[in-house]
């Protein structure tokens, strides 16, 4: 029986045609998989189905009726309830709270606290009512989404790229609640671009490549490979790499601890660490667990007691992020837009941001404008940026453009060691290889690379040592020669069991 | 110093109604992640209004309610530019105090009362013989006692009731409000003509009550005092009292002292100095109270782009 | 129904056609106030706009607009910067105050004293120094203490008025002046006047303190790192903290800059246009400066401009005053409106109005 039936979907937005003649259908108790790159058009549709977006021409049908949403209220009405990757939590609420709001005739204040408690009973999904969500784990706010959603018995539940902030532990949890809610009848659309993970779980999947269905399969008799292929749409090159004998010591961090940054943030406890010079270190953590701060903590961003970080012998806890540089530490953050780079400024001066004082862009607080613009054009074809010239503003680079600018910012300054947070988040799958392989080059010429990363495959694809980062204390590095993706689950899910509560934040 | 305690604090909750009500306002606004800085010009367009309006009917509601629409009325000028034009919230706020401020002092100039306007004092039954704290608490005009309710309401609201939920979802994460299907601009909207409502009511407490008369630039200040208690109460409401009535105390003392020949405990202080007590308080507490935390979106301009 | 849409790419068009299609909607607007308060409208547009600068009194009115817009163009200039970073001095006006105190206080102590070379310098960086440590109190407690600067500079506003009403009849009155409150002349004090460079042009040292000040701020906004890391912080704070930029020397330094700036032009405006220290002395130029650095959208040859067409609207005022009896509060308001449509056409430079169905909300 079929519950949504999706014809000809078509949503164009200025200069860009997000959903092109879009057509699916998804039967009761199906498992149906949404695969595609980003930027393939998943969100647009999904948008559409919850109510967000309004196509420009197609139909929907529910369950044989017409099915035109206006607004997120009326999809939750008519049974579609939704997982949301990023934006739906309230940090400073708590747990009841959040539930509530995303509920449209929600129980009373002290029936809700049961019904949570009644419901993650069910399903394997423990959590505490009471408590505030900014002090939650990754895993245990996607609970909270997940059980919000639930309470309202919803006949298609949408889930938005949910593995991605999960230890491969949990990931196993998910997907048995997911196979349980849909051995009781209800469907669950999942948005992914893990293939594997779609295999094991997905009964069905539809292809997204620039906003139009390329392709429809049965994962399970399908291989990874040629799902890929239908996704990218040109045949996959992995990197090449050789592992090399690892140099002189460049940096150490001796007890490493800094305080959490702000309310919700995490505190690195006491990190010991050698990263050694043709190296590449690969750092694996779910989301939250101190990616972030330990990033400001080496790039200088945040400072700390000299001796805690040590360079070539040298304490240099105490260093802004340009003395860093100068020295050849560099770092690349996770955000991208506003973070690595300034959205609202162009590339040349994208350019001067982190290369001034390594490129001498300035001289005596002047700056070189010309100078720097040489820097930015030879980043842009050293490294493939696709882009109408160096004037251009960061915020119009594709996501992959954009990475591939910041990275190669920080390798053409000839770091000596180069620190990239989610190096290939959001990027798509020709400029992930890309960037992958620089990283490579970068080490192989004898700097070290420190990656930390979520995504397991990559950091067993480049890193040479492995280092779990868990409630901001991090693992002992062990060679990735042989490790396997449940050792890593063990090494990321362990440390969690040795915390007692979240209560040292 | 001869100053009589319980006529002072009787005094200090009339000093400190038309700051109480504009923060009262301010917080939800801000509640909502909308930070309006035009406090003062919503004020002093309240005071202006509530007394034309007041002393042309004589009658005190009506006054008062003119001087509640009027401060709707500047807010909605606010709420448009920043919500639907997305201007940046705080040159706004700023531009509304100035354009405020010559607005009132226009609509103020060559008015002449025709008609007196009397706010009497209601003593609460029973309540109001108490010794002590009778003539303190519970004899005073229905303002007074409207400031107090609101708090309680606004509490209650914010920490008990679906709506209240929504505006502090809204002003602490309105890219998730909107997810969730929220009226984000809408909630907004609301929330800032309450703001509006509440610094009208407050200055026109100044204009019908406290002084009681219309002179140019009236509320000296009244409406920034009220933004940095909002800032002072870590945006909790039964707090707000705690600072209004601090503030308010520290004007009836310095007004008292001044009275009294600028006499502190036999040195006598040029009356200039005492009258700079509030500014140099507010500062003081600022930094002697660390701010809680402020709602996530504050002051962020919000628009629906995927 | 309209809706905005973000552009990719500020509009090259609507960066210049905003502050003129503004000033044209707040003339209309101000047409409409006008009427409203019973005076033809465009008789009176005309006596702010044109009889000032071309009218029969022009050779009079000039000068005054040169004078007012000087003060403006100074104070605008340096905010412009802090604002821009996301630091916002509200209290340019008592550091303005503070300036001319602090200048008028070390001028006076050498009267009378003809030592125009020592006299005169000495006021100035007095006065500057004044401005400066006036808006440090808010920077410096905004470092340690984390309060909003916003509330304090504004607080110190209402505690320089306070001041300056205490010296006028205090420490810094007139011995000659009978005990009316007032200090002496600075203006008729040969050492330490601020007289015009060129008799008749209106053009005094603070006109020069200002052009030099805009063309310096023009060469560090575009060629300087002290710019390019305020533009940085003020567009993505923490992209500026990944490139190093230390934040508190930021606010610090902005905050110094523009109450410095505001403190020159305190000095210049109690040495020459007003002369002495008096209760009457704060003219609000440092909340109109705000809106002349808005207008001038931050930049500082757009705020030179802006700081002449306010100064404009002053003098024009004034003409308006004086001959359709347009009280003076109309300007305030008109100046409010101006802002308000500044900001609003803004929005254009970064939005595109679409004509669409109702999708999101």
């Amino acid at each position: 029986m079929t519950l949504l039936e999706i014809s000809g979907l078509t949503k164009a937005y200025p200069g860009v045609v997000a959903n092109k003649n879009v057509s699916f259908s998804i039967g009761k108790g199906e498992i149906h998989a949404l695969l595609g790159e980003n930027g393939a058009g998943k969100s647009t549709l999904v948008k559409t189905i919850y109510g967000l977006v309004r196509p420009d021409s197609g139909t929907m049908t529910m369950k044989g009726q017409p099915f035109t949403p206006t607004d997120p209220r009326a999809a939750r009405a008519s049974g579609v309830a939704m997982v949301f990757q990023h934006f739906s939590l309230f940090d400073a609420l708590t747990v009841s709270e959040n539930i509530a709001l995303g509920m449209d005739n929600p129980p009373l204040r002290r029936d809700i606290a049961a019904r949570i408690q009644e419901v993650s009973r069910t399903y394997g999904l423990p959590l505490d009512p009471m408590m505030v969500v900014g002090d939650l784990s990754a895993g245990e706010r996607q609970r909270v989404e997940i059980v919000r959603c639930l309470l309202q018995s919803p006949e298609l539940l949408i889930m938005d790229e949910p593995t991605s902030v999960l230890t491969p532990q949990e990931v196993s949890i998910l997907f048995e609640t997911l196979r349980l809610l849909s051995s009781e009848g209800t469907s669950i659309l999942y948005i992914s671009h893990k293939l594997e993970e779609i295999r094991t779980l997905c009964h069905h999947a539809t292809i997204l490549r620039h906003g139009v269905v390329v392709g429809t399969c049965v994962p399970k008799q399908t291989t990874s490979r040629e799902m890929a292929e239908l996704m990218v749409g040109a045949t996959l090159q992995a990197p090449k790499r050789d592992h090399a004998t690892p140099g002189t010591a460049l940096l150490r961090l001796q007890g490493l601890s800094v305080p959490a940054p702000h309310e919700f943030g995490t505190a690195l406890k006491d990190i010991t660490l050698t990263v050694r010079a043709g190296e590449v270190l690969g750092i694996g953590g779910v989301a939250g667990n101190g990616q972030d701060e330990l990033v400001a903590a080496l790039s200088g961003e945040t400072t700390v007691p000299d001796d805690m970080i040590e360079w070539q012998g040298k304490a240099i806890g105490r260093l802004m992020p340009n003395d860093r540089r100068a020295l050849g530490l560099c770092a690349a953050p996770e955000e991208r837009n506003g973070h690595a780079a300034a959205p609202d400024m162009t590339l040349t001066e994208n350019a001067l941001l982190t290369g001034r004082t390594r490129m001498q862009l300035a001289n005596r607080g002047i700056i070189d404008w010309a100078k720097t613009r040489e820097f930015a054009q030879t980043i842009i074809e050293a490294f493939d940026v696709r882009t109408p010239s160096t004037e251009t503003n960061a915020r119009s680079l594709s996501g992959g453009n954009l990475q591939k600018f910041v990275i190669g910012r920080e390798i053409l300054q000839r770091s000596r060691l180069l620190i990239v947070n989610q190096p290939t988040w959001g990027v798509d799958a020709a400029a992930a290889a890309a960037i992958r392989q620089s990283l490579l080059d970068l080490a192989a010429e004898g700097s070290a690379v420190v990656v930390i990363s979520q995504d397991l495959d990559e950091i067993l694809e480049v890193a040479d040592s492995f280092a779990a980062l868990t409630d901001g204390r991090l693992s002992p590095p062990v060679s990735t020669k042989g490790l396997s993706l449940d050792q890593i689950g063990m090494m990321l899910g362990g440390a969690h069991d040795m915390e007692t509560a979240h209560v040292d934040a | 110093m001869d100053i009589n305690p319980i006529l002072l604090l009787a005094a200090l909750m009339v000093a400190s109604t038309p700051i109480l009500l504009a923060a009262i306002g301010e917080l939800v606004t801000e509640r909502a992640g909308v930070l309006n800085l035009g406090v003062e010009g919503m004020m002093i367009m309240g005071a202006v209004a509530g007394y034309i309006v007041g002393h042309s009917t004589g009658s005190p509601l009506a006054g008062f309610a003119g001087a509640a629409a009027a401060g709707i009325g500047l807010s909605l000028v606010f709420a448009i530019l920043t919500q639907v034009l997305l201007t940046n919230q705080t040159a706004t706020g700023l531009g509304l105090t100035l354009f405020g401020m010559g607005l009132a002092s226009l609509m103020g100039q060559g008015f002449e009362p025709a008609l007196p306007v009397t706010v009497s004092k209601i003593a609460i039954p029973g309540l109001s013989s108490i010794p002590v704290l009778g003539p303190i608490l519970f004899q005073h005009d229905a303002i007074v006692y409207l400031s107090i309710l609101l708090v309680l309401a606004v509490y209650l609201v914010l920490g008990y009731s679906r709506a209240g939920l929504i505006l502090r979802a809204v002003g602490e994460n309105h890219d998730a409000a909107h997810a969730l299907g929220y009226p984000v601009r809408l909630v907004r909207l609301l929330a800032i003509m309450f703001g509006g409502a509440c610094a009208g009511l407050g200055g026109a407490y100044i204009s019908l009550v406290r002084v009681p008369q219309w002179i140019d630039g009236i509320t000296a200040g009244a409406g920034w005092i009220a933004l940095a208690i909002v800032v002072f109460a870590s945006w909790k409401p039964w707090r707000l009292i705690g600072g209004a009535y601090l503030f308010g105390g520290m004007t009836v003392l310095q007004l008292n002292i001044q009275g009294d020949g600028g006499k502190i405990f036999g040195v006598t202080v040029p009356v200039e100095y005492l009258s700079m007590t509030p500014f140099v308080a507010t500062i003081v507490v600022l930094v002697v109270m660390s701010a809680g935390r402020a709602p996530g979106s504050l002051g962020k301009s919000f628009h629906a782009s995927n | 129904m309209l809706t905005l849409e973000k552009r990719p790419h500020r509009s090259a068009f609507w960066t210049w056609a905003a502050p003129p299609v503004a000033v044209l909607l707040t003339i209309l607007f101000g047409m409409v106030l006008f009427l409203i308060l019973g005076k033809d409208p465009v008789i009176a547009i005309k006596a702010i706009f044109w009889d000032p600068v071309f009218g029969e009194f022009a050779f009079y009115y000039r000068p005054e607009i040169v004078k007012k817009a000087a003060p403006l163009v100074l104070i605008a200039t340096g905010l412009a910067f802090g604002f821009r970073a996301g630091i916002w001095n509200i209290g340019a006006e008592g550091q303005y105050i503070i300036g001319a105190i602090c200048g008028a206080g070390v001028a006076l102590a050498f009267y009378p004293l003809e030592a125009r070379w020592i006299v005169f310098p000495l006021a100035i960086v007095a006065g500057a120094l004044g401005g400066m440590i006036w808006a440090a109190i808010p920077a410096i407690l905004r470092i340690y203490f984390k309060t909003n600067e916003i509330l304090v500079s504004l607080m110190l506003v209402y505690v320089a008025q306070v001041l300056i009403t205490a010296f006028a009849s205090g420490l810094l009155r007139s011995p000659d002046g009978h005990g009316f409150p007032g200090s002496r002349n600075l203006s008729q004090y040969s050492a330490a006047a601020n007289l015009d460079l060129i008799s008749g042009t209106g053009m005094h040292w603070g006109v020069v303190a200002a052009l030099v000040a805009v063309l310096i701020a023009f060469f560090v906004l575009t060629r300087h790192q002290f710019g390019f890391d305020v533009r940085l912080t003020g567009q993505s704070p923490r992209a500026a903290a990944f490139s190093g930029i230390n934040p508190n020397r930021l606010v610090l330094f902005s905050m110094a800059l523009s109450g410095g700036l505001a403190g020159l032009a305190g000095i210049f405006e109690v040495t020459g246009p007003a002369g002495q220290i008096l209760a009457s002395f704060p003219k609000f130029y440092g909340f109109t400066a705000i809106i002349v650095a808005f207008l001038g959208r931050l930049h500082p040859l757009g705020i030179l401009l802006a700081g002449l067409l306010m100064a404009l609207t002053y003098i024009g005022g004034e003409v308006a005053q004086d001959n359709l009896q347009l009280p003076a509060a109309a300007i305030l308001t008109f100046q409010g409106m101006l802002l308000f449509a500044i900001l609003a056409v803004d929005t254009l430079t970064m939005y595109r109005l679409r004509r669409s169905r109702k999708e999101v909300r």
